[in-house]
């Protein structure tokens, strides 16, 4: 009983998440052009850095979801980047993660 | 006899002639950087068209360009670290090297035979024969842990055969001397500030400024006396105002210069301030629509243009300069990214990233001319930049 209650919630969670950090297509290729060109300004537009770092698979992969959602939306004092959460929501900025650390085509 | 005639006359006219078989001048020739696709089109002015584009130049995504002083060659600097030479008259890339792994842009010697490429990665500058793209010589930046190279920005050419540029990560302005030949002599001036992000010669070659962006203030180095070292200028300029964030870096190569003033963008703040020359202070700032990315005055100095950064850069403003007021707002479309004046500033033309299109306006009349179709532009550059010193 323990254990299927559990269980359901654990599904709910993780349907809930997978929900909430799903944009609408038109909301998700706007975050992707958005990504190449205003993003793309300082970390490249193929993501292989610039006056930022890199945001290839590969250079965030020792970052956890939460350290990047938060770099995204909170920016990073001290240096050029800014706080993108007046524009991105948290279940945006997660989405934008999760493209990242699969990898974005140049081509889009 | 007869062939050889033939011949002569044959060699003659394909001297003379370009391809499209029609002699020209590189005058009003211009670049129009296309970011997205790797590709350039090639404007001309006098009846505002696009004559061709070239494809195949890697990554633009921040690119810029300088012309050869006969204007017949561009150099395109590309931010994979390409290095492109385009004859503008045979309307081909006559050679391409891969410099580095990451670039931010370069600069011709005051004779022309050498350019100079800052790079991000490996950190440092590179410089070529502006004949043959052959490195002449390698300058790595200094050394910020891990065996990385501090980034450099704002390199730009000087009087006397001489580039400068600023250290990013290490906050240093360096002088390379190639007056007496390839090994050039080098001049460090150290803690000149916190992130010096990019770095503008006055258009008399005299005085090199670099803007901080960990700091409210700008560096100065009189290139003139160079042993006074470098010099804090317009400490605090947004004292008192809380700093917004940045969307957009502001760039620093269309500083505008007009008489003894300079129209600079405030790092942070919706203004454009005002420096009187000599003594280096504020003597104004002017409210603007957003935060300033290029403020550049037209070629009579009469007027500065600005562009805006994410996310209000769809409008561009023009100031005019003897009353220092706002007195036109354009809204051209989604994303100007940078604008550019003919030499003798009857037009001035926009780039519209968004939108995919270069606007051209009437700077008297505010009228627009007409619309180019260009896919994501960024960058136009015009060939009257050849005998410009610092572009």
């Amino acid at each position: 009983m323990l254990r299927a209650l559990l269980s359901s919630v654990f599904l709910i969670s993780i349907v809930g998440t997978a929900l909430a950090a799903e944009p609408n297509a038109d909301r998700k290729s706007e975050l992707l052009y958005r990504l190449k060109h205003d993003c793309g300004s300082c970390h490249g537009m193929t993501l292989k850095g610039g006056l930022g770092p890199a945001l290839l698979p590969a250079s965030i992969k020792e970052h956890s979801n939460e350290f990047l959602i938060d770099v995204i939306r909170d920016g990073v004092a001290g240096t050029p980047m800014p706080p993108w959460g007046v524009e991105l929501s948290q279940d945006e900025a997660a989405w934008l993660v999760k493209k990242l650390r699969a990898g974005v085509s140049h081509e889009n | 006899m007869k062939t050889k005639f033939v011949l002569v006359c044959a060699l003659l006219l394909s001297a003379c002639v370009t391809q499209q078989g029609v002699l020209r001048g590189t005058g009003d020739l211009g670049v129009v950087i296309e970011r997205a696709a790797g590709s350039i089109k090639v404007v001309e002015t006098t009846d505002r068209t696009s004559l061709y584009g070239l494809k195949g130049l890697g990554d633009l995504s921040h690119a810029s360009t300088v012309f050869s002083r006969d204007g017949r060659y561009a150099f395109i600097f590309g931010r994979d670290g390409g290095l492109s030479k385009i004859d503008l008259l045979e309307r081909k890339i006559v050679k391409r090297v891969m410099q580095s792994g990451n670039s931010i842009g370069g600069a011709i010697s005051q004779d022309g035979k050498l350019i100079a490429v800052s790079n991000y990665k490996p950190g440092g500058v590179k410089v070529f024969n502006s004949a043959t793209l052959d490195l002449v010589a390698d300058i790595p930046a200094t050394e910020i842990g891990d065996g990385k190279r501090s980034k450099v920005v704002g390199l730009v050419d000087a009087p006397g055969q001489k580039f400068v540029f600023s250290l990013y990560d290490s906050g240093e302005i360096w002088v390379a001397d190639f007056a007496n030949g390839n090994k050039p002599v080098i001049q460090k001036f150290k803690d000149i500030g916190t992130l010096p992000y990019d770095g503008l010669v006055t258009p008399d070659g005299r005085y090199y400024i670099a803007g901080l962006f960990g700091e409210d203030g700008l560096s100065l180095l009189d290139l003139w006396q160079t042993d006074k070292g470098v010099k804090r200028i317009l400490d605090g300029y947004g004292r008192g105002k809380r700093k917004l964030p940045v969307y957009k870096m502001p760039h620093l190569e269309g500083w505008a210069s007009v008489g003894d003033q300079l129209f600079l963008p405030a790092v942070g703040h919706h203004e454009v301030l005002v420096v009187e020359r000599d003594s280096w202070k504020k003597i104004d700032a002017i409210p603007v629509h957003g935060q300033p990315i290029f403020a550049v005055a037209r070629p009579d100095g009469r007027q500065i243009w600005v562009n805006f950064a994410h996310p209000r850069n769809d409008v561009v403003q023009v100031i005019d300069v003897p009353s220092r007021k706002v007195i036109k707002t354009l809204k051209p479309g989604k994303a100007v990214l940078h604008l550019e004046f003919t030499p003798r500033g009857e037009q001035v033309w926009l780039s519209v990233r968004d939108e995919d299109r270069v606007e051209v306006y009437d700077t008297r009349t505010f009228e627009q001319l007409t619309t180019i179709k260009a896919d994501k532009p960024s960058g136009i550059f015009l060939t009257a930049r050849a005998n410009r010193t610092g572009l």
